[in-house]
C-alpha cells in the first residue's frame, strides 16, 4: 500500500492537474484575449497583443455601441429570443402534458416522431421556409422568424417537459381530477407550478440557442434595421474591419449576458444541455 | 365524447407548428429538387439536379470536407473522456474546472469564430507568440492557406464542442455506483485497467450518444464557423455542404440545385436520427431527465 503515496502516485496526480490546467487555460485564453483587447487602443493592441491593457480605456465601447447600431440589434435579438422562447414554452408544455398524462391513439409514434426532429438541421428547411415566408409576407418580420424558432425549439422542449411531467406522481393528478378539476385546471394549477425548475432549465437553454443562432437570422431578418446581434457581428469580419479593439468590445458586450446568466444559473445549463442523455 | 377529443386540444398547437416548420418544408423541398425553372414556371426534370451536383466539383469538395470534419469526433471523445476522468478523480478545484471547460460550449459561434480569426491572423496573437518563443518558422498563415484552413477550423470546432462531452461524461460517471470502482481497486486493478474495464463500459451509452450527436454536428451544424472564419475559402478549401446550400440558394439563385443537396443532407441525417432513436429505445440510461 505504501507505493500508493510514492513517486508514481504524485507523478500521476500532477500529470492530471497539469493536463486539466492546460485545458482550462486553452478554454479561457480566447475569452481573456477578447476581454483585454476590448480595453486597448489600436496602437496598443498592435504593440502588445496578449498582455494586460495599460489602462481601462472605454472608447472602444463607445465605438462599438454607436458604430454597429448596437442597441437596435441587441433589441432585435432580445425580441426574437423572448418571443420564441415564450411561445414554444407554452405550446410544448401543453403537448407534453398530453404525452405524459393522457391516453390517445398514436401517442407513442407521434412522440417519437417529434423527438426525432431534434437533430434535423435547420439548413434543410431553409429554402422551402423562405418560399413559404415570402408567399405569406412574413420575410423580415418578427412574427415569421419567431414562428420558425418556435418550431425548431419544440422537439427538445416537448421532450424535456414530457419527461418532467412523467415524473410527477399520478396520484396528485388523479386526486385533483376526482375533485372535479378539468385537465386544463390540472395543467395550470398543479403541473405548471410543480414544473418550475424544468421550465427554468428549458428557458435558459432555449434562450441561449436563439440568442446565438446565425443562419435563420441571416436569411429571414435581412433588412438592416431588423438584423440580430449575431448577424451584425458576423458582418464585421467580411467588411475587413480594421478596428480590432472596437470589434472586441462589441463581441464582449454580446457575450457578457451569457456569461452572467451562466455564473448564476450554471446548474440549469448543465442539467438542460445534458438532459438528452443522462439521468 | 369530450374526453376523447380533449388530448388533441393539448397537442394541436404543437402539431400545427411542426407541420409548418418541418413537414411542409420537407415535402416542398423534395418537389423542388426534381424541378427546374423554365419560362417562368417550374417543370419536372427528374434526377437532373441530382446528376448535376454529382458532377459539381465545389459540391464534391464540400462533401469531402464534411467527411474530414468527422475526424474531430474521435479526438473529441478521447479528450472529453480523459478530462472527465481526471475531474471525476476529484482533483483540487474540479468544480471550477468543470465550469470553465464547459464555458466555450455556451458562447456564440459567431463570437468564437471572430475571436479565433484574430488569434490565427498572419500577424495575430498566435504567430507573435510563436515568434517570441523562437519558433518563428511555425508562424503560418493559419486561415489563409488552402492546406491549413480546414485543420485550423477543426481545432476551433473541437475547442468549442469538447466541453459538452466533458460535462456529459462527468455527469454519468457521478451516477456510477462507487462500489464498482472500490471493488476493482480492492482486486488490485491499476489505473488503466480501472478505466478500460469499469469507466468506459459504464459510459458506453453516453459515449455512443455523444458520438452520434457530434457526427451530426460535423455533417450539418458547422455553418456558423465556416461562414464567420473563412467563408468557405481560400479556394473552397473549407467549403461545407451547409454553406453550399446557402450560397447556391441565396447568392447564385440556384434554388433547385440547393434543394437537391438539402434532400441528400436530410437523408444522411435521417440515418443518424434512426440510430439515435434506436439508442433511446434500447437503453435505459438514455431516457428521462430528473
Amino acid at each position: 500500500m505504501k507505493s500508493r503515496y510514492g513517486f508514481k502516485y504524485w507523478m500521476g496526480l500532477s500529470m492530471r492537474q497539469v493536463t486539466v490546467i492546460i485545458a482550462t487555460i486553452l478554454s479561457l485564453f480566447p475569452i481573456y484575449f477578447m476581454a483585454v483587447s476590448a480595453f486597448k487602443t489600436r496602437s496598443e493592441y498592435i504593440a502588445n497583443k496578449w498582455g494586460l491593457p495599460q489602462s481601462l480605456i472605454l472608447t472602444n465601447f463607445d465605438t462599438a455601441l454607436a458604430g454597429e447600431k448596437f442597441f437596435i440589434r441587441f433589441a432585435n435579438s432580445t425580441i426574437l429570443t423572448v418571443g420564441s422562447v415564450c411561445v414554444s414554452l407554452l405550446i410544448a408544455c401543453l403537448a407534453a402534458y398530453a404525452f405524459a398524462r393522457m391516453e390517445f391513439p398514436g401517442k407513442r409514434t407521434l412522440f417519437n416522431m417529434i423527438i426525432a426532429l431534434m437533430v434535423v438541421p435547420p439548413v434543410v428547411m431553409l429554402i422551402p421556409l423562405f418560399v413559404f415566408m415570402v408567399r405569406w409576407h412574413l420575410i423580415n418580420t418578427y412574427i415569421g422568424t419567431i414562428l420558425i424558432y418556435t418550431g425548431l425549439l419544440l422537439p427538445f422542449s416537448v421532450f424535456l417537459m414530457t419527461n418532467f411531467f412523467r415524473a410527477i406522481p399520478r396520484e396528485i393528478i388523479e386526486a385533483a381530477r376526482m375533485d372535479g378539476c378539468s385537465h386544463l385546471g390540472v395543467f395550470w394549477q398543479i403541473m405548471m407550478p410543480l414544473a418550475a425548475p424544468a421550465v427554468v432549465t428549458l428557458v435558459v437553454v432555449n434562450s441561449l440557442w436563439v440568442w446565438n443562432e446565425l443562419l435563420i437570422a441571416l436569411v429571414f431578418m435581412q433588412k438592416d434595421e431588423l438584423k440580430t446581434l449575431m448577424v451584425g457581428i458576423s458582418s464585421l469580419q467580411s467588411r475587413n474591419y480594421v478596428d480590432i479593439p472596437a470589434t472586441m468590445a462589441g463581441l464582449l458586450i454580446a457575450t457578457i449576458p451569457i456569461v452572467i446568466v451562466y455564473i448564476f444559473g450554471q446548474r440549469y445549463f448543465i442539467r438542460g444541455l445534458t438532459s438528452g442523455a443522462v439521468k | 365524447m369530450l374526453r376523447k377529443i380533449e388530448p388533441y386540444f393539448f397537442i394541436t398547437p404543437a402539431i400545427i407548428v411542426i407541420l409548418i416548420i418541418f413537414a411542409y418544408p420537407v415535402l416542398r423541398l423534395s418537389i423542388l429538387s426534381f424541378q427546374r425553372p423554365s419560362e417562368g414556371s417550374m417543370v419536372f426534370v427528374g434526377f437532373t439536379n441530382y446528376l448535376a451536383i454529382m458532377r459539381d466539383d465545389v459540391f464534391l469538395r464540400a462533401v469531402r470536407n464534411n467527411l474530414v470534419l468527422l475526424l474531430c469526433v474521435p479526438i473529441m471523445v478521447v479528450i472529453a473522456l480523459l478530462l472527465a476522468i481526471f475531474l471525476f478523480e476529484r482533483i483540487r478545484g474540479w468544480k471550477f474546472y468543470r465550469s470553465t471547460l464547459f464555458l466555450p460550449y455556451l458562447l456564440p459561434i459567431v463570437v468564437v469564430g471572430l475571436v479565433f480569426s484574430y488569434i490565427f491572423q498572419l500577424r495575430g496573437v498566435l504567430n507573435e507568440f510563436l515568434t517570441t518563443i523562437g519558433m518563428g518558422r511555425f508562424a503560418l498563415d493559419w486561415l489563409g492557406s488552402t492546406r491549413l484552413a480546414l485543420p485550423t477550423l477543426m481545432f476551433v470546432i473541437i475547442w468549442k464542442e469538447v466541453g459538452f462531452g466533458v460535462v456529459l461524461f462527468l455527469a454519468r460517471l457521478m451516477s456510477v455506483e462507487e462500489e464498482l470502482f472500490d471493488a476493482a481497486k480492492i482486486d488490485g486493478a491499476n489505473w488503466w485497467q480501472l478505466q478500460v474495464y469499469i469507466t468506459v463500459p459504464q459510459l458506453a451509452a453516453v459515449i455512443e450518444f455523444f458520438t452520434i450527436v457530434s457526427m451530426i454536428t460535423m455533417l450539418s451544424w458547422v455553418f456558423g464557423y465556416v461562414y464567420v472564419m473563412t467563408g468557405g475559402g481560400p479556394g473552397n478549401s473549407t467549403m461545407v455542404t451547409e454553406l453550399f446550400i446557402y450560397q447556391s440558394a441565396f447568392r447564385y439563385n440556384q434554388v433547385n440545385i440547393a434543394s437537391a443537396v438539402a434532400v441528400l443532407l436530410l437523408l444522411v441525417t435521417g440515418v443518424f436520427i434512426f440510430l439515435e432513436l434506436r439508442l433511446r429505445e434500447g437503453s435505459s440510461i438514455v431516457e428521462a431527465v430528473e
